[in-house]
């Protein structure tokens, strides 16, 4: 049985605790409006991106000529799948959601018998990952020391896995973020990079016959790894919206939580101390019906 | 003055939006400008001085790298990087500039030495024309 001074105790550390995590809903809040801000304004890029690169695709897919970033090596032997997930936890189930559905895809492709390889971005993805897959991690990115997500730190990524595939690292290519839907639903998406995707029913639509200048091959050369590019950078801006929605719920619920388990041991505490009281006071009367 | 939609939009953000005259666009293969009616064009640009014609004056914007777009629906210019020229660092293009010049120092073969080559006068150019 605690004494009455051990109780208080734990009453003020447990009110501390609450004071700290409802500072982090309130910071994660308003680090929340700016995400989703930049996560909105890279979208018309992206948007118009897939717009162009589905007209030039349509007039040069079929080519015997084009670009591998469009028709892939013709093999699906190995895959390369890049995890990015935050750098930080205290999110409730953010990072291992994404984590989970890439060791899905991981383990469902091993089971056909397909090599798989894992490139991690966030360090917290990487130290889920690296339990079970330690040797087939080939690259990590980290960006702990990034404010704020630029163009340039997507692009770095970008380059990094061309580069790989240039080098017949990988034939496939599948991106694993978390979705921004709402503060409280932040969905975890596979998203294949390459070869690319071109979303049916997005170019030709107007039926306009461009003219290109320089010619199509060399646009879509020049166009496919920045589309990669684009595709990371809007991925990681929309997995900085979800980890700031997912920590905010996080600290919403634990500062709930911390203060039901204050007025539950306020009442201990009470209960506590009126029984001792109630005690001494039945010791006291019988002790004067003694005498 | 017959006037288009025009769009003008970097990663990271849409930065104009709007209905104008005449925009002169810094193409890879030559400077061009577009006006109301313009063939359906798709062109790679340079690093360059991009200028909107609207109304209240002339706008100039250093843009690098990137697409510009005319469609039925107007020009739409994706650029990789654009800034107001009354934002511009010159530290900013002094270091493209470097980082240009090493490129051409490592270049491992003929290919990619001219086309850092030419990417520096490109960066020089630009560089004369805002008069740092």
């Amino acid at each position: 049985m605690p004494s009455l001074k051990d109780m208080r105790v734990r009453i003020a550390a447990t009110k501390a605790t609450q004071k700290i995590t409802k500072a982090m809903q309130m910071v994660a809040a308003s680090k929340l409006r700016r995400a989703t801000a930049a996560a909105e304004a890279a979208r018309p890029y992206a948007e118009r991106m897939e717009r162009v690169l589905a007209n030039i695709a349509a007039s040069v897919g079929n080519n015997p000529g084009a670009p591998r970033l469009l028709t892939g090596t013709g093999s699906d032997r190995s895959h390369l799948l890049v995890v990015c997930t935050g750098e930080r936890g205290l999110c409730g189930p953010f990072n291992s959601a994404i984590v989970r559905l890439a060791r899905e895809r991981a383990n469902s492709l091993a089971a056909e018998g397909k090599h798989v390889k894992f490139l991690c971005v966030g360090r917290k993805g990487f130290d889920q990952l690296k339990r079970q897959y330690e040797d087939l991690i080939i690259e990590t990115v980290d960006l702990r020391a990034v404010r704020q997500i630029k163009f340039e730190h997507a692009a770095g990524i970008g380059q990094k896995i061309i580069a790989l595939f240039d080098a017949g690292q990988f034939d496939v290519c599948t991106l694993f973020f978390s979705r921004f839907r709402s503060v409280i639903a932040q969905i975890p998406t596979a998203q294949q990079l390459i070869p690319a995707v071109i979303p049916a029913g997005a170019g030709g639509s107007d039926g306009a016959v461009y003219e290109y200048e320089p010619d199509e091959e060399d646009i879509l050369a020049e166009l496919l790894p920045r589309n990669i590019s684009i595709q990371i950078f809007r991925a990681l801006l929309e997995n900085t919206a979800s980890f700031y929605g997912a920590q905010m719920t996080a600290m919403d619920n634990a500062t709930r939580n911390a203060g039901d388990m204050i007025r539950r041991q306020t009442l201990t505490y009470n209960r506590t101390r009126q029984a001792m009281i109630t005690k001494e006071l039945i010791e006291i009367i019988s002790g004067a019906e003694a005498v | 003055m017959a006037t288009f939609h025009f769009e003008l939009v970097s990663p990271e953000r849409l930065l104009y939006a709007g209905e104008v005259s005449q925009v002169d666009v810094p193409g890879e293969e030559g400077e061009f400008g577009v006006l109301a009616g313009h063939a359906p064009h798709i062109a790679t640009l340079k690093p360059g001085l991009l200028t909107i014609h609207a109304d209240g004056g002339p706008q100039r914007i250093v843009v690098r790298g990137g697409l510009a777009e005319m469609g039925p629906a107007g020009l739409t210019v994706l650029a990789e990087q654009a800034i107001p020229v009354g934002e511009i660092d010159p530290a900013m293009i002094a270091q493209a500039i470097r980082d240009c010049e090493e490129d051409i120092a490592d270049a491992e073969n003929d290919m990619s030495r001219d086309k850092a080559r030419a990417r520096l006068e490109q960066l020089q150019t630009l560089k004369a024309a805002l008069g740092h």
